[in-house]
Parts: C-alpha cells; sequence; structure tokens
C-alpha cells in the first residue's frame, strides 16, 4: 500500500523512469537503426523529464527576475532546467553524429539493418 | 610557483583551442599543432605534478565567478596531474607510432579532421581527469565518446564505420546510464560538485534514509561507466573497434579512452560515494565476479582469435577484468594496484599495437597468424619491441605487468574471503595470457623462407625510436615501481 501511495505521488518521475527504460531497450534491442536512433531520444528525452519535474515548484514561476522580486519563494530551482539545455545539446550531437552513421552505412549497404550488415561483412571476409 | 595552479585550467583550453584552430588548418599544419599541444600540456602537467608533490595537498581552482555550491570547479592532486602527464606521453607515442600509417590510411584531405578528433580527445580526458563537477564530468564523457568514433571511423571502410556504429550505441547506454544515476544523484543530494555530494552522501547513509535509491544509484553509475571501459560482458563492441581502426586509434583507444573512464569511476566511489560507503554496498562483489569473469574470458577468447590485432584487443578485455577485480577487492591496496594497472596496462598495449603493426606491414598486411611467421626476423625492431611487450603482459619480473601482477596478488592476500578466487584466477588468467602470448611470440621467430621483403629501422627512424621509448618505459614502470606505487598511495590519500 505504501508503495502504492509513493508512486501515485511521484508519478511524473515513474512516468520518466518507464520511459527510459523503453528507450533504452529500443536502443539496445532493435535491429533497425532509425528505431535505435529514436530509443535513444526517447531515453534522453526521459531523463530531461525527471530533471524538469524535480526543478518545478508548485506554484513558482519560471527563475527570470523581474520587478526586482528576488525571493526564492517566487522562482522555480533554475539549476534542472540549465541541465536540461546543457543536456539536450549533448544529446543533439550525438544523434547527428549517429544519423550521419546511419546515411554513410545506408549508402554502402543499402539497409538500416545492422545485423544484416555484419553478416554481409562476415561473409565479404574483409 | 602560485602560476602553477592555473596550469591544469590551462591545459584542458590549450587541447580545446587547438582542435578548433585545426580546423582552418591543412594536414601537416593539423599534424604539428598537435605535436606541439600534446607536449606543452605535458610540460605543464609535470610542473603540476611536481608542484603538487612538493606541497602534497590538494588544490581547488575555481571556475567562473561563483563560489562553492553553485559555481564549477577543477580539483587537482599529486594523482590527477601525474595521469594527465601519463595520458600525454602515451598519446604522443601512439601517434608518432603509428604516423606512417596515419599518411598511408586516412585521406590527404580529411588528416587535419583526424588531429581534430585527437585534440578533442585529449581535453576531454584533461577534463575527466580534473573536474570536481559531476555533470560537467558527463559532458566531457560524451565528448571522449564522439571524439573516440571519429577515431575509429576515420578510415572509411565498411568495416570500421560499422565498428564505429557498434562503439557508439554501447556507448551511448552507457552514458545514458550515468546520466540518470547522477540526476538521481543530484535529486537525493541538491549539490553537483563532487566534495558537496559526498557530504550529503555521508548525511544519508548515516541516517539510513535512501538507501535503496543510494544503492539504485550507485549501480547505475557504475554499470554505466563498466559498459563504456568495456568490462567483461560488455566487451562485445571492442574487438571490431581496436582491430579495424588505424593503429594510432587503437593504441589510443584501449589505452586512454577507456582509462579515462576507470579513472572517472575512482574519482566517482572516493570523491562522490565515498571510499567507505562504496565498500559497504554490494556493488562491489559484482565487480569483483564480472573482473574475475573478464579475466577468465577475455583470455579464452584472445586464444581462440586468428587475427593478431584483434587477439591483442581481447587481451584488452582480460586486463580491464583485472583492474575490475581490484576495485571489486574493496581495499585500498587493492584501488593502489589497479591504478598501477592502469598505468600498466596502457604502457604495454599501446607498446603490442604499434609494434604488431610493424609485424603485419612485413606480411603484407596480412593479420593472420600464419602470414606472420617469421615477421620478426624481417622487422627486427618491431619484433624485439612485441615480445618485450608479451613479455610484461605474461607477467615476467623486469617488465610492468609482473609488478601489476605482485600487486593484485599481496592486496588479495590481504582479503579475507576474496583472497583463493583472486589468487587462483590470477593464476589461470597468467597461464592463458601465456598461452596466447608465447604462441605469437614463437610464431614471429619461427625461421622461414618468405617472399616479403625486410624492414630495417634505418628506414623508418621514428617508428623504431617510438618502440624504444615504449619500451624504456615499460622497464621503468617495472623497475621503479615502489617510488610508483608510493605516489600513488600518496595520491588517493589526498584524494577523498
Amino acid at each position: 500500500m505504501e508503495i502504492g501511495t509513493h508512486l501515485l505521488a511521484n508519478y511524473a518521475e515513474v512516468v520518466a523512469v518507464a520511459l527510459f527504460g523503453i528507450g533504452f531497450t529500443n536502443l539496445l534491442l532493435q535491429k533497425n537503426m532509425i528505431k535505435k536512433i529514436i530509443g535513444l531520444n526517447i531515453m534522453d528525452t526521459a531523463v530531461y523529464l525527471f530533471l524538469a519535474e524535480k526543478g518545478y515548484i508548485e506554484g513558482h514561476i519560471a527563475p527570470i527576475v523581474m520587478n526586482g522580486n528576488v525571493s526564492p519563494d517566487t522562482y522555480i530551482n533554475p539549476v534542472p532546467s540549465g541541465l536540461v539545455l546543457t543536456g539536450i545539446v549533448v544529446s543533439v550531437s550525438v544523434t547527428a553524429l549517429m544519423l550521419s552513421l546511419t546515411i554513410r552505412l545506408y549508402r554502402r549497404y543499402h539497409t538500416l539493418d545492422l545485423d544484416e550488415i555484419t553478416m554481409r561483412l562476415k561473409k565479404e571476409g574483409l | 610557483m602560485e602560476i602553477i595552479r592555473n596550469f591544469p585550467c590551462l591545459s584542458i583550453l590549450l587541447a580545446m583551442f587547438s582542435a578548433i584552430i585545426s580546423s582552418a588548418l591543412k594536414g601537416a599544419g593539423a599534424r604539428r599543432l598537435n605535436t606541439f599541444v600534446v607536449t606543452a600540456v605535458g610540460v605543464l602537467s609535470a610542473c603540476t605534478l611536481y608542484f603538487t608533490h612538493v606541497t602534497g595537498k590538494s588544490y581547488v581552482y575555481v571556475m567562473g565567478h561563483f563560489p562553492a555550491p553553485l559555481g564549477n570547479e577543477i580539483r587537482f592532486g599529486t594523482l590527477e596531474a601525474g595521469m594527465a602527464l601519463f595520458f600525454c606521453v602515451i598519446m604522443l607515442f601512439s601517434l608518432n607510432g603509428g604516423r606512417e600509417k596515419i599518411r598511408l590510411e586516412i585521406d590527404p584531405g580529411k588528416e587535419n579532421l583526424y588531429y581534430i578528433m585527437v585534440d578533442l580527445l585529449l581535453s576531454s580526458l584533461l577534463a575527466l581527469v580534473y573536474t570536481n563537477d559531476l555533470f560537467t564530468a558527463y559532458v566531457f564523457v560524451e565528448i571522449n565518446t564522439i571524439a573516440a568514433c571519429g577515431l575509429i571511423m576515420i578510415m572509411e571502410s565498411g568495416r570500421a564505420i560499422e565498428a564505429a556504429t557498434r562503439y557508439m550505441i554501447m556507448s551511448l547506454l552507457g552514458s545514458g546510464l550515468f546520466l540518470i544515476g547522477l540526476c538521481m544523484l543530484y535529486d537525493m543530494t541538491g549539490h553537483l560538485l563532487m566534495s558537496n555530494v559526498q557530504e550529503s552522501v555521508r548525511q544519508i547513509a548515516a541516517e539510513g534514509s535512501y538507501m535503496i535509491p543510494l544503492l539504485v544509484t550507485i549501480a547505475l553509475m557504475v554499470v554505466g561507466l563498466a559498459i563504456k571501459s568495456a568490462l567483461f560482458p560488455f566487451h562485445a563492441w571492442l574487438p571490431d573497434a581496436y582491430g579495424y581502426s588505424t593503429v594510432s586509434s587503437a593504441a589510443m583507444l584501449s589505452s586512454l579512452v577507456s582509462k579515462g573512464y576507470i579513472f572517472l569511476l575512482i574519482k566517482i566511489i572516493y570523491r562522490v560515494i565515498g571510499f567507505d560507503i562504496f565498500v559497504q554496498s554490494r556493488i562491489i562483489n559484482v565487480l569483483f565476479v564480472f573482473g574475475l569473469a573478464g579475466m577468465i574470458m577475455g583470455s579464452t577468447s584472445a586464444i581462440r582469435e586468428n587475427d593478431i590485432r584483434r587477439m591483442i584487443s581481447y587481451s584488452s578485455v582480460a586486463q580491464i577484468g583485472y583492474i575490475y577485480m581490484g576495485f571489486g577487492l574493496g581495499t585500498t591496496a587493492g584501488m593502489v594496484a589497479s591504478v598501477f594497472h592502469i598505468l600498466a596496462h596502457a604502457a604495454t598495449k599501446s607498446l603490442l599495437f604499434v609494434s604488431g603493426v610493424g609485424l603485419t606491414d612485413v606480411a603484407d598486411d596480412n593479420k593472420q597468424f600464419i602470414e606472420l611467421t617469421g615477421a620478426a626476423y624481417r622487422n627486427v625492431c618491431a619484433g624485439l619491441a612485441f615480445t618485450v611487450g608479451a613479455l610484461s603482459m605474461v607477467g615476467i619480473p623486469l617488465f610492468s605487468g609482473f609488478i601489476s601482477k605482485l600487486l593484485f596478488s599481496q592486496a588479495a592476500v590481504q582479503s579475507n574471503l576474496k583472497m583463493l578466487p583472486a589468487l587462483i584466477v590470477l593464476a589461470i588468467s597468467t597461464v592463458l595470457n601465456t598461452i596466447y602470448f608465447m604462441k605469437t611470440v614463437i610464431r614471429i621467430y619461427t625461421p622461414i623462407k618468405s617472399g616479403y621483403p625486410s624492414v630495417f629501422a634505418k628506414d623508418h627512424p621514428l617508428y623504431a625510436l617510438t618502440l624504444l621509448c615504449f619500451v624504456a618505459l615499460n622497464i621503468v614502470l617495472g623497475m621503479c615501481s615502489q617510488p610508483i606505487a608510493d605516489w600513488i598511495t600518496q595520491g588517493l590519500s589526498v584524494f577523498a
């Protein structure tokens, strides 16, 4: 019972961790490169959801100082938002790199299936 | 003397800006700039090492204008400075050893791109070594991954691109786990600076609240970094990535990239979680078991391998198993042995990769064993260097591998429960190492008449000089082990 109420109270974190798991398994198990990259993005976005939820304080506003009001009771925690921004930059660059690798592989082997590419490489014996 | 406190920050910036400048330079210019920067960073690190060794303390360098709980920091002591110096030395040697291959195997128009990646790799390694901020560490882990992926795929063969893709996928899984682990840790402690996190973690552990989340967090971070540094069950990407890239890349990937992650893990163990709390968690037993499994499985895979480059790569899996086994012992002696093995393995493995390429060159680029018969007579200096590397990996006295095996056994004896499995597996692993390395050494020294041409040291002075430096480094690590072990112990004591 206690666990149930905890899960209900922190539903956003539960969703974030579930999404992280979905993304992680997709990145690990999918054969198709594009699906793998989608999994990667789901995984990263789940982390941002987790961080955003942690930084949010009920009833507080975005951390932009207005009318000289610097009271901490007005604004949400700005640090997680900063981390999310940094994380997005990192995630965009690795996604771009993965996509460029996928394009290279597709041009050479005309398939997006990584296992098939490996099979073909083994057959070529290169 | 006080000016030396700026050197760690300066060396990170120097490496990073050289990468930016290299993008506007041609191949030769980028190469010269890279050599200059690696040497300069090495000199700066040596100064830092001298300074921290004389004072015997560690220093905090504030980045930006915000003080401790909010801002970003660099922190350095003897261990960090020594590691930075060592990484520079290995990087310089690996690049010089594979210089001719880089020129041959990489499209001339893309040579500067290669050196951009090397510069980025250096800056991210330095940042991983010096940073005191967890999120900064994550960002540089990703930069390191991207740079390493670039080093693999620069060959542009189908095999290399496929290897780079697999490397990238596994690395991203690892950094995803590391990222969610560090976000949970931030959630529990409210801090990102390592020293502040540790205070909060100690409080949590003392109160006994949040013990399960703490355990999950430690597990996520450790597993994430273990995937990235190719601990046994996660090593599937490694042989392809090391086997099909250019030789300098393979040497740097095995001796620098994976070691950078392991060093970050040591920092997390000592500085974020706290060594005693880490030992109390049951994670170390998991690391111990997987370390032992890696020592055996890596070696058996290496025995079965018929390709010299892939054999050396599989041997890395076994050696990384040693390092994690040292963590798993859960004593300071085990940690010292692991740190020493990081140095010994880095020095030896890059020597093996660089000398291995000399042997395959005199067999018309054939990596199969049968073609390598008698290769040591056709390239005497590569053959000798390979023998030294093989002897060191097997653990013959005089060379560095012996000392790390000795330190591991001494550490194992101090531990009650783990003594027997550790010693037995060490013995088995040594025998297995001997089988595949001596098999190779006997093969390259089997005299045979063959149509392949011979290569002489005087035609490749840089290559021969590099091999000589590697051998010297190995012997220095093997002969002057006591001062080095003392330095590691002292460095670890000011670490926390």
